[in-house]
């Protein structure tokens, strides 16, 4: 093992993929000079200005290129900057990317990864704070994956590379600086797999990307009380690893959703609706989420910091499942 | 124009494919008006010297990006013509088992990389499947057609900058039909016309009659060649009209009969008759090629119309590799 950073993780797995295969190459706003979080640091140097690729101000055309470029036996990795940027490309993702395979009849598939950093971040405001994810997990033809760990961004981005599917691969800003634990050697991780990061009896737990840290603080403390919950990062969100997440909430007869992303329509609903379809007759409270209010995210610290999921709010919730 | 040492043979091919074109829409509208076609049909009759002229000048190895309205270009880069009638009437044996239909009509194993539903967003894509060529270091080149309403859409800007900056082998090509849908598309957009855009972007191109076919061809011919050679996109600007309303059931009453008329009097297909005639065919060579394109074309239509319905099954797959698409669907 050895220690990297998320953004190293990331850095590293495309870096790797771009040695061991020709075709895949990156393309987005400023990545020739390492890109707006430095994720693209030192790779125009090794592979070239034609493989990473520096765009204009286009995010269509970014993704429609992308598009055209995959179904021409290329494997592109877009840089969206922003997730809330990506919005300019809807057209490009959702009617194009995800549909081309299925209304072609199979004759091509669309292997494009695009990388869209989420999430609440140093009073970015309304405009690229955003976690969006749900929207692409209700999109036919999309797989969507949010990693919380380096491990998770190192092993998870070469699989999604790998993927013949397009991939929304969510990254959280705000885990760019953490340091964790990556395999030294090369590996991959499989899409569609949870993990269980921490092992517990009293209450399930499922979340995934930042999320993840907050909820894994929040059950410290109610280990302090005896009280071991069970907490399962889904990683990939589409799609979901169900198995693991019905078994442990089979076990434990509770499960709290946890979210940054806006709590109404979110993807937690999806969650809660399957485990209370799956689990009816073995929960011991009623299934409940934990997300953002539903309001845009505003600039100023104390008033964004209303809408954070916080270590206070997450053991709240949970203390209040299994009181 | 002048016509010297004209490649007899070249020209005969143009009218064949144009008269099966016709053939195949006139068809189809049939099947429209049978109920054996289930959804939308955009004809492009009136529009077929854009797609024999432009689409007939491509090669095998090149690729093509269309619009709503392509059943002219896909025919013209020489798609199955069976395999296109089954998906428009969505049966098995489709281009792509009846999963698109005549909106996405597709036929990748002749370079055909989609018709598109949504207008101008052929644009963009084209440019990717050009700049994969161009990293793969393949010697090929794409083109792409979209109608004149494309050119008030952002991809038209973001797709022609991206060509050009990267200067990509594509040949853009506006059917400037005059309509965009149902409405007349000079009324809403501003400036000269899609040509003075593409040159505002430094693409150089040629503006000609699209219902000569003698001019199409010559023009996408002399625009190809710079696009081969890896000088960057060229812009192909043709002026046509749209003899059919927007889609099969439009009956376009916004427009006056009598200007149908006169657009009629200026039908591609007798133009490419009479020029053939000019240089010394005479009417008994020119009945036969076209009674061979239509005869074609119904053989086409009665083997669509037996074709069976695509498995259940197939509803289901080509979606992704990942998940289970059923999963809680129902």
């Amino acid at each position: 093992m050895t220690t990297l950073s998320y953004l190293q993780a990331g850095k590293r797995a495309l870096a790797e993929e771009m040695r061991r295969d020709r075709l895949v190459w990156a393309l987005g706003e400023d990545l020739g000079r390492g890109g707006v979080f430095g994720q693209y640091r030192g790779l125009a140097e090794e592979f070239g200005s034609a493989r990473i690729v520096d765009t204009p101000i286009s995010e269509a055309g970014i993704m429609a290129a992308a598009v055209g470029a995959a179904m021409n036996n290329t494997r592109p990795v877009v840089e969206m900057r922003f997730s809330d940027f990506a919005l300019c490309a809807v057209d490009e993702l959702v009617n194009q990317a995800a549909k081309a395979r299925y209304m072609f009849g199979g004759q091509t598939t669309v292997p494009l990864v695009v990388r869209e950093p989420v999430g609440m971040w140093r009073s970015s405001a309304a405009q690229h704070s955003q976690s969006l994810e749900a929207w692409y997990v209700h999109i036919p033809g999309l797989v969507v994956v949010a990693p919380a760990t380096p491990a998770d961004n190192y092993g998870l981005l070469k699989s999604a590379i790998r993927c013949d599917d397009p991939v929304v691969y969510m990254e959280h800003k705000n885990l760019w600086g953490l340091e964790g634990e990556v395999p030294a050697v090369e590996s991959t991780l499989p899409l569609g797999q949870a993990r269980t990061a921490r092992v517990g009896e009293v209450l399930t737990v499922v979340t995934w990307s930042a999320a993840l840290h907050v909820c894994l603080q929040a059950a410290e403390k109610l280990a302090g009380d005896g009280l071991e919950v069970e907490v399962i990062d889904l990683r990939t969100l589409w799609p979901w690893d169900r198995d693991t997440v019905l078994t442990s909430v089979e076990s434990t007869g509770r499960c709290l959703i946890v979210h940054e992303a806006v709590q109404v329509g979110g993807f937690g609903a999806e969650v809660a609706a399957v485990v209370a379809e799956a689990c009816f007759g073995k929960l011991h409270t009623p299934v409940r989420r934990l997300g953002a209010p539903r309001v845009p995210v505003p600039y100023s610290p104390p008033l964004e910091a209303q809408l954070a999921l916080t270590v206070e709010k997450v053991e709240g919730a949970m203390r209040g499942m299994v009181g | 124009m002048s016509i010297p040492n004209l490649d007899r043979e070249r020209f005969r091919r143009h009218y064949h494919t144009m008269v099966a074109i016709r053939a195949f829409e006139e068809a189809a509208l049939d099947a429209l008006k049978q109920g054996l076609v289930h959804g939308a049909i955009h004809p492009s009759i009136g529009q077929e010297a854009v797609a024999a002229g432009v689409c007939g000048n491509l090669l095998d190895k090149d690729l093509l990006l269309s619009t709503h309205r392509g059943h002219g270009h896909t025919l013209a880069k020489g798609a199955d013509p069976t395999a296109m009638m089954c998906e428009l009437l969505g049966r098995a044996g489709g281009t792509s088992h009846g999963k698109g239909g005549s909106m996405h009509i597709a036929d990748f194993r002749v370079g055909m990389l989609g018709a598109n539903g949504v207008v101008g967003a052929n644009i963009g894509i084209a440019a990717g499947a050009a700049h994969a060529l161009k990293l793969r270091g393949v010697d090929a080149m794409v083109c792409c057609l979209f109608g004149d309403g494309a050119i008030n859409r952002g991809p038209f800007l973001e797709g022609l900058n991206w060509a050009a900056v990267y200067k990509l082998p594509v040949l853009f090509v506006c059917e400037d039909n005059g309509f965009a849908a149902t409405t007349r598309t000079h009324t809403l957009s501003a400036g000269p016309g899609p040509m003075a855009r593409a040159e505002s972007l430094g693409i150089r191109g040629l503006s000609v009659d699209g219902n000569d076919i003698l001019a199409v061809d010559r023009a996408a011919r002399d625009l190809m060649d710079p696009v081969r050679s890896g000088r960057g996109p060229r812009f192909l600007h043709l002026r046509t009209y749209r003899l059919t309303g927007h889609t099969g059931t439009d009956p376009a009453a916004y427009r006056d009969q009598a200007e149908v008329a006169a657009a009629w009097q200026n039908d591609p297909i007798a133009r490419c008759r009479a020029l053939l005639t000019e240089v010394g065919d005479d009417a008994g060579v020119l009945d036969k090629l076209a009674a061979e394109a239509r005869a074609m074309i119904d053989q086409v239509y009665r083997n669509a119309r037996e074709a069976e319905w695509p498995a259940p099954e197939l509803g289901f797959a080509h979606v992704q590799d990942l998940g289970d698409p059923r999963m809680r669907a129902y």
